[in-house]
């Protein structure tokens, strides 16, 4: 016999699909099969089954090889580490629950740690655009029942949010658009033929790494002057034609991703973006959106937020909290070789920075926890596997528009294995012994 | 759990009539008992010379959820200078006009306040609030979910069907763990989902065909016929405009005829928020003058209405509210940076910093009209301090507000203190009025007031035998003459703070983080098959989550939950 679980959350992307139905043998162990879920989100799901995988802490030795040891061990190896750094870096949080970022910044607290999430290498920017600017937005929910103007803007939702478009922002009927795509103009800007561009109703070209031209030249068409005859490759008539089709709209919406954020100009771009929101303002009513990429970053950036008011790269070291990007953030804290100990959750900063921090990494006491085995696992001193979030732990994760969804358990751990709440509370308890507070 | 009697203070008890007459207050598991049952183990803190009161209740407050945390996200500078290092009984905490969820916590604890209602919750944002909620201390908290531009309600009330209105509240409140009905700027913050807006309480609601005089007449009636602890609580139209104190009298207007029908000993139909926003006359900036007495003379008057103040403290801050139509306004006249989240059937948010400057006449102005409010109440428990925080200014400014009202000088100090006080004496009343209010006063203003408009006067507010033991004694002594400042100093920092009878704060440090617990109202209605049809529907057609998700509020989001039990099915 199976049972069916319905409204299951899926934990990949920042689309958050809330609507999942997983099919689950009767003693709560197996997972058969996954409804709903776009091809990477099942993937997720199933992979939690793979047979081969690690389910015990495992220590580096000295000859390169593996040891298992227990979590009690591992927890030791943890908390004395953090205890005896200087300045140890926890980097990560994107893809776990809020509960067990919760838990990860009383540590950080305690140690005097910087605190950093994967914002640092993709929408980092955009907090810092924010931060000039502001950010007019919505949530998804508006978008699908009154948006007919629709911007993707350097991303690419039909590879990396393949579910948005008919969740949210091109397919569905809304109370106001009621005839769902035919309600609605899509307008995508990359310099690729990507096939989210090949859905587009206006496909603007850009060329590479001219979006801040393309944006201000939107900008000066809603104000009627005069343009070149070409801006980043677009002639001058069709960007006044696209920008007067988002001014005839009645609700609009950019989405971006990083396209925009990590090109050049980087959080200039973005600050552009809103200024074009703002400004299209004047004549309807539009929303900007980042296409958060991880499914949980956004409640790391919300839980930073409400605990120390800095939503990433947070220093913790004097005992206060200090924001500084570019000298706070992971990348330049490893790069500068500044950091003593490293500390990864839930993420995989081993296949994302540059080989300079990873270098780093592998020279200094580091400990990934992470459910799978990933490159940064392959350089930590310690690799700490943990039970899936969302799938085998529920929990609390923020989507892209910051719409709060617990996720939800539907399959047992494998015996005996720990989740990152549970195992982060026992680094945090004896975290706490070493250091007297306890 | 300890017990204490706290010997010899000067007690201002309104619950009691007690007017400063030296009394001993005495508590024992988490409640005030008779000062004659206290044991001889009962720890003895002498207040001789000093102020006792109940612990004071905020009403009206931005302290957690999506627009607080966007704010405090959004605004780096707004931390500076501001951190303080985690101690033996504090995580560390930061920020000033947004502080961190501990800071709010601690600073709340720290001049005497041991409840606090977040005054604008989006329902579908509830998880949000609630996890910070958890993380904020000591305080016992409840959340306002909004409801005046919700299209359910608008719908129903369309077609002026009370009962559903207020079966469908009841499963929001549910749903959401809220504590009352709030109204945002009804039906003009729907307006704004196409970037419009209403001005008046009769203009109509693009598409929905209904004005926000027949949504809050709709909603009073909901209300009073679910019976809920609290009334309606309303931010009306026309916000921040000059000339709006019509708006404000025309929404006032709408109590007409009701009376408060509950068993909690609330008699107010409406309770009017952050007044100070809604009392300017003038056509423009340039005369733009204070319209306080037209709105006290009528709330005066009117017993079925309550009203907070909204005082403005002259700092720079972060303006925050669900009227996402006046956010958009107000970036316009100031230029600052401006966030924005509309949300689905719900509900908008704005956000904009704001710089409440001495040298701006305008700002002047609205400092004395907030203050003008308080000092022409003639009925302390229907007139409550706030600052909208941290639209007005910062809570933690509560006890520079209180000294404005209780000192003439300091008033007199401050007007002569602002460059253009010409404009501010002439376009107010503020320079002649010589009322100072009393200690009695701010325990009503701050303490039973507040309780009893909230529905909670079993529980707070009042230091009689039976109510939870939430005691500040304040080193203040009101036999004694004392400068301006002292006042402040004192409000500042409570000598002792005990909320539910745990010793939270001593000497303005905290030193326990208590027992915090979420308040919320559990309303039974009759079985509603309509209502419950029309919610699925709503949400496998327009909403982005499903309903099962939106519902799931689980234990561990609302951690120590306290629900007020209404029964409506009769
Ligand atoms: S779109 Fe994203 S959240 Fe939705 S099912 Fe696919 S991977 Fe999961
Ligand atoms: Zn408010």
């Amino acid at each position: 016999m199976t049972k069916t679980m319905t409204d299951v959350v899926c934990p990949f992307c920042g689309t958050l699909c809330d609507d999942l139905e997983v099919v689950v043998s009767d003693d709560g162990k197996q997972l058969k099969e996954v409804y709903n879920a776009c091809v990477i989100g099942t993937e997720k799901f199933l992979h939690s089954q793979t047979k081969d995988r690690i389910t015990r802490p495992r220590l580096k030795q000295p000859d390169g090889s593996w040891k298992e040891v227990s979590y009690d061990e591992a927890v030791e190896y943890t908390a004395q580490m953090l205890a005896n750094a200087k300045k140890p870096l926890m980097y990560g949080w994107s893809s776990t629950n809020c509960e067990a970022q919760s838990v990860g910044h009383e540590i950080a607290e305690m140690a005097g740690a910087c605190v950093d999430n994967t914002a640092a290498v993709c929408h980092g920017p955009t907090v810092i655009a924010l931060q000039d600017i502001g950010l007019p937005s919505c949530t998804l929910g508006e978008i699908k029942n009154r948006a007919d103007r629709i911007l993707f803007w350097g991303c690419n939702p039909a590879h990396a949010h393949p579910r948005h478009m008919s969740r949210y922002s091109i397919y569905p009927r809304g109370f106001f658009t009621g005839k769902g795509q035919k309600s609605r103009k899509m307008i995508v800007v990359d310099p690729r033929v990507t096939d989210t561009a090949k859905l587009a109703d206006v496909h603007l070209q850009v060329e590479q790494g001219r979006d801040y031209e393309l944006l201000n030249a939107f900008r000066v068409a809603l104000n009627n002057e005069w343009l070149p005859d070409v801006v980043a490759g677009i002639p001058a008539a069709k960007i006044r034609e696209a920008a007067d089709l988002c001014k005839n709209g009645r609700f609009g919406i950019i989405f971006f991703g990083m396209g925009v954020t990590q090109t050049l100009s980087k959080n200039h771009n973005i600050d552009e973006a809103i200024a074009l929101t703002k400004h299209l303002n004047e004549f309807t009513k539009f929303s900007i959106m980042p296409m958060r990429g991880h499914y949980n970053v956004t409640g790391s950036g919300e839980v930073l937020g409400w605990q120390f008011g800095f939503p990433y790269s947070v220093d913790l070291t004097r005992g206060f909290a200090r924001y500084n990007p570019g000298d706070t953030s992971s990348i330049d804290l490893l790069a500068r070789g500044e950091v003593d100990a490293m500390f990864t959750i839930a993420s995989d900063p081993g296949a994302h920075f540059p080989i300079s921090c990873v270098k780093h990494i592998a020279k200094i006491p580091s400990v990934c926890i992470d459910p799978h085995q990933t490159p940064t696992s392959g350089v930590s001193k310690l690799h700490v596997p943990v039970a899936f979030v969302g799938v085998e732990v529920g929990g609390n994760a923020y989507r892209m528009d910051n719409v709060p969804i617990d996720m939800r358990k539907v399959v047992d751990p494998p015996a005996g294995m720990l989740t990152d709440e549970e195992f982060l509370t026992k680094v945090r308890d004896r975290l706490k012994q070493l250091k007297g507070k306890a | 759990m300890s017990e204490y009697i706290i010997k010899n203070g000067h007690v201002f008890d309104p619950t009691q009539g007690i007017k400063g007459d030296k009394a001993d207050i005495a508590i024992k598991d988490g409640k005030i008992i008779k000062d004659s049952e206290v044991s001889s183990k009962a720890k003895v803190i002498d207040a001789k010379g000093k102020t006792v009161m109940a612990g004071a209740i905020e009403i009206h407050a931005h302290i957690a959820g999506p627009k607080v945390n966007l704010g405090r996200i959004y605004r780096p500078e707004d931390k500076l200078f501001t951190y303080q290092s985690t101690t033996a009984n504090t995580r560390m905490a930061g920020g000033f006009s947004i502080p961190t969820t501990f800071k709010t916590g601690y600073e709340y604890a720290k001049m005497g306040y041991t409840t606090a209602m977040e005054a604008a919750m989006p329902p579908l944002f509830s998880r949000h609030v609630h996890e910070e909620m958890r993380d904020t201390p000591i305080i016992d908290e409840g959340a306002y979910p909004v409801f005046g531009n919700n299209w359910f309600v608008m719908e129903y009330l369309k077609n002026k069907e009370i009962e559903n209105t207020a079966a469908y509240c009841a499963w929001l409140l549910r749903a959401t763990k809220g504590f009352a009905i709030k109204l945002v700027n009804p039906g003009g913050t729907e307006a704004w989902g196409w970037g419009l807006n209403c001005l008046s309480v009769d203009d109509p609601v693009p598409y929905f065909d209904i004005t926000p005089a027949e949504i809050i007449k709709g909603l009073i009636e909901a209300n009073e016929y679910l019976g809920l602890p609290h009334s309606i609580h309303i931010h009306p139209n026309n916000l921040g405009n000059p000339g709006n104190y019509t708006t404000t009298l025309d929404t006032l207007k709408l109590s007409a005829g009701y009376k408060a029908k509950n068993k909690f000993g609330r008699e107010q139909v409406m309770h009017l928020t952050h007044t100070q926003f809604h009392s300017y006359g003038g056509d423009t900036w340039a005369n733009f003058e204070s319209k306080a007495k037209e709105i006290m003379d009528f709330v005066n008057k009117a017993k079925n209405v309550t009203i907070d103040t909204g005082n403005v403290t002259l700092d720079e801050t972060t303006t925050m509210t669900a009227d996402g139509p006046f956010e958009h306004h107000l970036t316009e006249l100031n230029h600052l940076k401006w966030a924005n989240v509309d949300v689905e059937l719900e509900t908008a948010a704005g956000i904009v910093p704001y710089i409440y400057s001495p040298s701006i006449s305008v700002c002047g102005i609205q400092w004395a009209i907030g203050l003008e409010l308080a000092l022409m109440a003639k009925d302390p428990m229907r007139c409550f301090i706030t600052t909208d925080h941290p639209n007005a200014g910062p809570f933690t400014r509560y006890p520079r507000v209180i000294k404005w009202l209780m000192s003439n000088k300091a008033r007199q100090d401050q007007i002569k203190a602002f460059k253009n006080s010409d404009k501010v004496v002439s376009a107010t009343n503020i320079a002649g009025m010589d009322r100072e209010l009393s200690l009695y006063d701010i325990a009503q203003m701050t303490r039973a007031g507040p309780a009893k408009s909230l529905g909670i006067p079993s529980m707070f507010g009042g230091l009689k035998p039976g109510m939870d033991a939430d005691v500040v004694v304040y080193d203040f002594n009101p036999d004694k003459p004392s400068a301006p400042d002292q006042i402040e100093a004192a409000f500042s920092r409570a000598a002792h703070v005990f909320k539910s009878g745990i010793e939270v704060v001593t000497n303005g440090e905290v030193v326990n983080n208590g027992h915090k617990r979420t308040l919320w109202v559990n309303a039974k209605t009759k079985e509603n098959p309509q209502v419950m049809r029309d919610v699925q529907e709503k949400f496998i057609k327009y909403y982005s989550v499903t309903q099962a998700n939106y519902e799931a509020l689980g234990h561990h989001i609302v951690p120590n939950p306290y629900a007020i039990e209404v029964d409506a099915t009769q």
